[in-house]
């Protein structure tokens, strides 16, 4: 089974040099730190290609921030731009890959990662312009819930970010594409059986 | 033609009124017209309906207007930062209209562009949907958004010259470019007001004739949440 930094690193062999990425918040940021020479650009979604590292002690700047509020620095190839912009640039499919957290995926690629009824609603943000925009659209999360049940359904049962939009899922059990008739088995995680796998998961896997 | 006004008030005298539809700038609390919106909580206008990212936080932001029940309706993306928005959300005081966020900008991009509605295929098959025309090109489904025609535009920019040509820093630009263009008036606080001519011209972010009023001012510049490396780190 992978821990946390285990599926970035996983997440991070999906990244091709020369790609534009837009990394979600929670796991999908610890990607970044698993890119090694690749050559990466990461978005911003809030106006920002070439995203840095967070600044030192002192240094930060309050005009200087990622999408998740937090304080961040520049690169050499940064570049700045407004959200129209950035959410055209999202929207155009100029963004090769998105890599987001989700809450459930269901065998056709609905995602739902935005409210739960019932409990506060904070906002989508940009979630529904990536996921509709972006060229390929990687999951990073749990494979089952706190309780043992599978986060990979048959039918989302939580209001949708994004329909029919995952191409593919990484969970602390495997990887799995989104294909034609259900899931497809890419691989399983280390000490991870097939078995082990599909019984974890409600989701038809061809 | 005078742009220039000597505080934040006198830039936006004569152009409140109870119920107006303002659009503001910022992101979180990165870039936000923070002289103008206390300008507003001083004027006591009613009833607003903001076009804006965010919401503030509870004491900053957009979120001083909330405190004094000023706001009607939020038109936003996210809007989990701020205790009293929720409260007034679920007591059913504030009304909110929940947008993708490319869908807003795109929203007031588009307003500013004299075009009154656009397809995108952001929120297909969601709740953002619901009600909306669904139009098929190519063979892919699409909804019709509404481009957006605020009152008043409220922004923050970095510097200026007297004409309005304003000039933005970092990911401070965020939703100003767009909000400052689909208001019938645009107010713009900067940091710096600089002489004609010291502009780059082929640097200016945003040209002058979408932004009316300009006041120079002191920013506090809250940061919301201050992330930090050790330097042993590296």
């Amino acid at each position: 089974m992978w821990d946390r930094n285990q599926m970035a690193a996983r997440a991070a062999q999906e990244l091709e040099d020369g790609m534009y990425v837009n990394l979600g918040i929670g796991i999908p940021t610890l990607v970044a730190n698993y890119v090694g020479d690749k050559d990466i650009t990461l978005q911003s979604e809030n106006g920002m290609l070439g995203m840095g590292p967070f600044p030192f002690e002192g240094e930060e700047d309050p005009d200087l921030i990622n999408a998740g509020k937090q304080t961040i620095t520049e690169l050499s190839r940064t570049a700045y731009f407004d959200s129209a912009q950035s959410f055209g640039m999202i929207r155009g499919g100029k963004i090769a890959a998105a890599i987001l957290g989700a809450m459930e995926v269901a065998e056709n690629g609905d995602l739902a990662n935005w409210m739960i009824p019932g409990k506060l609603v904070k906002g989508m943000g940009g979630a529904m312009d990536l996921v509709a925009g972006v060229g390929k659209v990687i999951v990073v999360m749990d494979h089952t819930s706190k309780h043992g049940d599978s986060k990979l359904l048959k039918e989302c049962t939580l209001p949708l970010t994004g329909k029919a939009v995952v191409d593919r899922i990484i969970t602390n059990l495997g990887v799995l594409d989104v294909v034609e008739g259900g899931l497809k088995i890419v691989e399983t995680a280390d000490g991870v059986t097939e078995d082990e796998l599909r019984a974890a998961t409600e989701a038809t896997i061809v | 033609m005078k742009k220039v006004y000597g505080s934040a008030q006198e830039a936006l005298d004569g152009l409140l009124f109870d119920g107006m539809f303002i659009a503001s700038g910022g992101f979180g609390l990165c870039g936000i017209p923070e002289l103008l919106l206390q300008a507003i909580k001083e004027a006591g206008t009613k009833d607003l309906t903001f076009a804006s990212n965010n919401a503030g936080v509870d004491d900053f932001g957009i979120g001083i207007l909330l405190q004094t029940r000023q706001v009607k309706k939020m038109l936003s993306s996210y809007v989990g930062e701020n205790a009293e928005f929720m409260r007034q959300y679920l007591s059913g005081e504030l009304e909110l209209e929940f947008n993708p966020q490319g869908t807003l900008a795109e929203r007031m991009r588009a307003g500013g562009c004299g075009i009154p509605g656009f397809y995108t295929k952001t929120g297909v098959g969601t709740v953002i949907a619901e009600g909306k025309e669904v139009k098929e090109f190519d063979g892919q489904e699409y909804i019709l958004e509404r481009g957006i025609f605020a009152d008043l535009s409220i922004v923050k920019a970095w510097k200026a010259d007297d004409t309005g040509n304003l000039i933005f820093r970092k990911t401070a630009r965020n939703f100003n470019p767009p909000a400052a263009m689909c208001g019938k008036v645009c107010v713009a606080e900067v940091e710096e007001i600089v002489p004609r001519g010291s502009l780059d011209p082929d640097a200016i972010h945003l040209p002058g004739i979408y932004v009316h009023r300009i006041v120079q001012g002191d920013h506090e510049k809250r940061i919301e949440q201050r992330t930090t490396r050790k330097r042993e780190d590296v």
